[in-house]
């Protein structure tokens, strides 16, 4: 195991303002289940990677992965310059760097919108509480709703939970932010202003690996498309390419499925 | 945070070892383990120096010699100088028995205070309520003391017994009752009453077979209750009452033979199950109104009638959430069972775990034997349970 | 009469009022009012009347004679059981208003009850801020409650300035209090951590905690007193004595963290996967995560679980008769044979059933209120 990490420290070595993510021939499985097949991956400081596929593909998995909800078990996977193996240590390092959005906001019911997002910067990187309490109302500001700081979660529409969702993850100030189907379970009225906050987020340069079926999304924003299928990535290309020229069956049909109705 | 990436194999080997998610969950483990197998080993080696020092060992010989002393119901043979094994097994049947009477009755007043309690009857609903409310919030030895005062205070002396038709007598040395003697025609009536069983299920699947056909459907329940309680009974009484029932006599002071049952049984047997009774009518009560009223109308909207609502949609449904802790309360009548020492009726604990303990000094052994009795019953009883949810389980895909 | 001839006929042409004006009517007056409500709540069908009848015949036949035997012909002062009867032929509470100073201390010193009232004065402080978040000061109240136990473990006790006071003069309703109140405090924080530890997985501690549990669960608690009393001083360094009430202390608390460990289980269960993943994604470690996210909210959901498991424990602490100690139940009990008194056995247990019965009363309340306050908070 340590040979693998000393390997990936040196390549991290030759190109590491460059690479932030290196998914590296990675397998997983659940018990029998080959759920994840083969997944090279790699992402550039800024890169903003869409990732779809039908339902049970394994895109959910593959960034649950890439800070360790998940185990691989076969592979390496490198997160800013960290490779992720049972070291405690360095699973903690990459969760503080590394921010997630849940698909159903999983945010704690029991504490306000701004202790939701004070939490995380208070207990792990031990931030003063008065300056925590700052940063948490600038990123509420951005995703507009700083208004709502003393309610509590319940008391939110879906869509302003994602965004309070997003903020949280913001206030960690983190290089690279995943996605996990952050629309899926938003009333369409709410999809827009989700999505805008996540455009506004792109254009100011951090690292972003979405799992959407937001194709407008992907078109506008992303610099990659990935498509997933049965476990494998099947075809990735920039999104004038992807949408326009499909190369591969499977991706012909779930674009015309997604698209055409 | 690079740097510290950089500098990660240079950690020493501890924090690497720490750090490591399997080795530290192991390293805890180890610890955790060692601690515990110190402290018992240092407990056990605590006993051994103590009962050294007195001069005890540990055995389960005493079990085989007499036990001399007196137990007032015994349903098996057991004199004084029978042994203390036979003491204790007559402490198991006490223990089954006030268990399997307990969870009988309480189940039947259970079910009839939930359903009290959902009357829409203001005053009825209230009595319930308020019986719910008192019992549970007393404890249960105050109950069984309660009740065993109120039998042996107010109950009269034999010669003075409550006269229930000649037949029956209530004094406060116990219930006399006639008692059963069995004359060769009432096989032909226990006879008619099995037939009357295997008839009721072969025609329960008749009658689902017909209605799955033809659409056509019997009243099944009421056609299986006379054939297993109606004919029986009916045969009873043409063959000429085929039981004899030896009555109770006053002789001297007290009651000679028929039945009785002790007032000890009666009021532990009461008060356990009034005091259960309490719970399993919340219990019930719950079960039922957690099944949303949703369901209840779009029966009838249906046009499904009350009856049939109740049986086929409220009840398979109320009875998936009651089950699970309907178990634990039987559990608990068992275990609350123990009380039984405080009113001198000869369970598990009285005998083996009181008054045998107390004669021989062989603590160590009878308290063990006691704390694996019970916990043999709780496992059977909570096995049954995991069974049971199991069963729920798959019948709901 | 013209007048009321004229709207109803114009009733049928056009409507009294605007359209869309439409005024709010009272309703038919046979739906209001008591008469509709006993006509609804009493006598809707012919089984609810025959109901009602059977309730007020069985209310007719218990309430009078029990009242009578309570209150009318019950004797409130007397010098023995005969004055009583000479007097009236009810229960005969002399007996109860001359005994109460024991059934409230026990046998503790008379020169020292002042430390049982402190310590019961401090109780109620410590309790308030507990019980309500809304009481002025809450945080220092709460800090205040942690150590209660402690300060009036000292005040009872004796010892560091105090008379030592032997644990064999306690008795009555202070017993019944030191012991529920004991097995409350430190049943919690142990439950807990069984909890934690069944649902960890480290597989030997989650063993260990299972078997713990259930092992608990198992037995009676009346088996694990008498394991107390006579066998847990072999498990002891020879020569050590061990208090018998500490003894059944530690098994009391033993026996109700099972129980608690159980009950907070099930609300560490009924929180969602997500809530886990969102504080590992955030980096938060074990203890923290634990502390910040999971357990605020499985405690609350656990609550009413929690409380009414003190309330089995409370009732369970006159168990301790049956091994020797004295609470009200058993100054009860040895008070009747004394012969000025004996036969009033009703009587004290009546009077100890209402102590019960007012606390364990007061104890579901507040847990039904908590309970109607997290659904609406839930609600919000």
């Amino acid at each position: 195991m340590s040979n693998s990490t000393q390997i990936g420290t040196e390549q991290m070595n030759t190109d590491q303002d460059n690479i932030v993510i290196r998914i590296n021939q990675m397998h997983k499985w659940y018990g029998q289940f080959h759920v994840l097949k083969d997944i090279n991956l790699d992402v550039t400081r800024g890169e903003k990677i869409v990732i779809c596929g039908p339902s049970g593909s394994g895109k959910s998995t593959m960034i649950r992965c890439i800070n360790r909800l998940e185990e691989h078990q076969k592979g390496d996977i490198i997160v800013d310059g960290t490779e992720l193996t049972n070291d405690l240590k360095n699973i903690e390092a990459v969760r503080r760097e590394v921010g997630m959005v849940f698909q159903h906001f999983n945010l704690f019911p029991h504490l306000t919108v701004l202790e939701n997002c004070t939490l995380a910067p208070i207990w792990v990187r031990k931030t003063p509480r008065l300056e925590a309490e700052e940063i948490a109302m600038q990123y509420l500001e951005r995703v507009k709703i700083p208004d709502q700081a003393n309610k509590f979660p319940g008391q939110l529409s879906g869509g302003q939970q994602q965004r309070v969702a997003i903020a949280r993850s913001l206030c960690m100030k983190p290089r690279i932010m995943l996605f996990d189907e952050p629309t899926s379970a938003l009333d369409p009225e709410m999809i827009k202003e989700v999505l805008d906050v996540m455009i506004e987020l792109a254009s100011e340069g951090i690292t972003m690996l979405c799992v959407t079926h937001e194709m407008g999304f992907a078109k506008t924003v992303a610099d990659r498309v990935i498509f997933m299928d049965g476990g494998e990535i099947i075809e990735e290309n920039v999104p004038q390419e992807f949408f326009d020229n499909p190369q591969h069956e499977r991706t012909k049909l779930f674009l015309s499925q997604i698209l055409n109705h | 945070m690079s740097e510290t990436t950089l500098s990660q194999p240079q950690r020493n080997i501890v924090s690497r070892l720490w750090n490591d998610k399997e080795t530290r969950s192991i390293i805890i483990q180890i610890i955790a383990f060692a601690a515990i197998f110190a402290l018992f080993f240092y407990m056990v080696r605590n006993a051994v120096i103590n009962l050294e020092a007195i001069g005890k060992d540990i055995s389960f010989d005493f079990l085989w010699q007499p036990a001399s002393y007196d137990i007032s119901q015994s349903l098996v043979e057991y004199t004084s100088r029978s042994s203390h094994f036979t003491a204790m097994i007559v402490g198991i049947i006490n223990t089954l028995l006030i268990a399997v009477f307990g969870i009988l009755l309480s189940t039947v007043l259970g079910f009839l205070l939930g359903v009290l309690r959902l009357s829409k009857n203001w005053v009825t609903n209230k009595l319930a309520y308020v019986y719910i409310e008192y019992t549970r919030n007393v404890p249960v030895l105050l109950h069984i003391l309660l009740i065993h005062g109120l039998i042996v205070h107010a109950l009269p002396l034999p010669k003075n017994a409550i006269n229930v038709s000649d037949a029956a007598f209530l004094t406060n040395r116990g219930f006399f009752l006639p008692s059963p003697e069995i004359q060769p025609l009432f096989w032909f009536v226990l006879a008619l009453f099995v037939m009357g069983i295997i008839f009721s299920i072969w025609f329960r699947s008749y009658a689902k077979r017909v209605q799955d056909e033809t659409g056509k459907y019997y009243p099944v329940f009421w056609i299986s209750l006379s054939a297993i309680m109606g004919f029986p009974l009916i045969m009873y009484f043409l063959l000429g009452s085929p039981i004899d029932w030896q009555i109770p006599e006053l002789k001297g002071f007290n009651y000679k033979g028929g039945m009785v049952i002790r007032p000890e049984f009666i009021a532990l047997w009461i008060a356990l199950s009034c005091y259960t009774a309490a719970f399993i009518g919340e219990i019930v009560r719950s079960g039922i109104t957690a099944v949303s009223w949703g369901q209840t109308e779009a029966a009838s909207a249906l046009g499904v009638s009350r009856g049939r609502t109740l049986s086929l949609v409220v009840i398979p449904q109320a009875l998936r959430i009651i089950i699970p802790p309907l178990t634990s309360q039987y559990l608990n009548i068992t275990k609350n069972s123990s009380l039984a020492i405080a009113i001198g009726y000869m369970d598990i604990v009285a005998t083996i775990g009181g008054i045998s303990l107390n004669q021989t000094g062989r603590e160590m052994e009878c308290m063990t034997i006691v704390l694996l009795l019970y916990l043999t019953f709780s496992l059977l009883i909570s096995a049954f349970m995991n069974w049971y949810n199991k069963r729920i389980k798959l019948t709901e895909r | 009469m013209e007048k009321n001839n004229l709207s109803a006929t114009g009733s049928t042409m056009k409507p009294d009022y605007v359209i869309g004006e439409h005024p709010d009517l009272p309703p038919p007056s046979n739906t209001i009012g008591p008469i509709a409500w006993i006509r609804d709540n009493l006598l809707s069908s012919p089984a609810n009347i025959v109901m009602t009848i059977l309730s007020i015949f069985f209310l007719y036949k218990i309430l009078p004679p029990s009242l009578d035997w309570m209150f009318f012909d019950a004797a409130f002062v007397g010098e023995d059981r005969n004055a009583c009867r000479a007097v009236a032929d009810g229960a005969c509470w002399a007996f109860i208003s001359e005994r109460f100073k024991l059934f409230t201390y026990g046998f503790y010193p008379i020169e020292n009850r002042w430390r049982v009232d402190l310590s019961f004065v401090l109780l109620v402080i410590a309790v308030i801020p507990i019980l309500f978040d809304k009481t002025p000061f809450r945080k220092y109240g709460l800090w205040f409650a942690m150590v209660f136990p402690f300060i009036a473990g000292w005040l009872l006790v004796g010892g560091f300035g105090l008379d030592p006071v032997p644990t064999e003069k306690f008795g009555g309703f202070m017993l019944t209090l030191v012991v529920g109140i004991t097995g409350i405090a430190f049943s919690l924080p142990l439950g807990i951590l069984l909890a934690l530890g069944r649902q960890s997985n480290l597989p030997i501690i989650k063993v260990f905690c299972v078997s713990f549990i259930e092992f608990i669960r198992g037995v009676p608690l009346i088996t694990l007193l008498f394991v107390a009393s006579t066998m847990l001083s072999y498990f002891l360094p020879p020569g050590t004595n061990f208090d018998l009430l500490l003894r059944v202390l530690i098994m009391v608390t033993l026996f109700s963290a099972g129980y608690m460990a159980e009950v907070i289980r099930g609300g560490l269960q009924a929180i969602p996967k997500g809530q886990f993943e969102a504080s590992d994604a955030m980096g938060l470690k074990y203890w923290p995560s634990m502390r910040l996210i999971v357990l605020p909210q499985a405690l609350k959901i656990s609550i009413p679980g929690i409380v009414n498991t003190f309330i089995g424990l409370y009732k369970d602490t006159t168990l301790v008769i049956i091994i020797g100690l004295l609470d009200p139940l058993g100054i009860g009990r040895a008070s009747l044979s004394d012969t000025k008194w004996t036969g009033l056995s009703n009587e004290v247990y009546l009077f100890v059933a209402l102590f019960f019965f007012v606390s364990c009363f007061a104890m579901s309340r507040y847990s039904l209120y908590l309970e109607n306050k997290l659904q609406t908070e839930h609600r919000r």
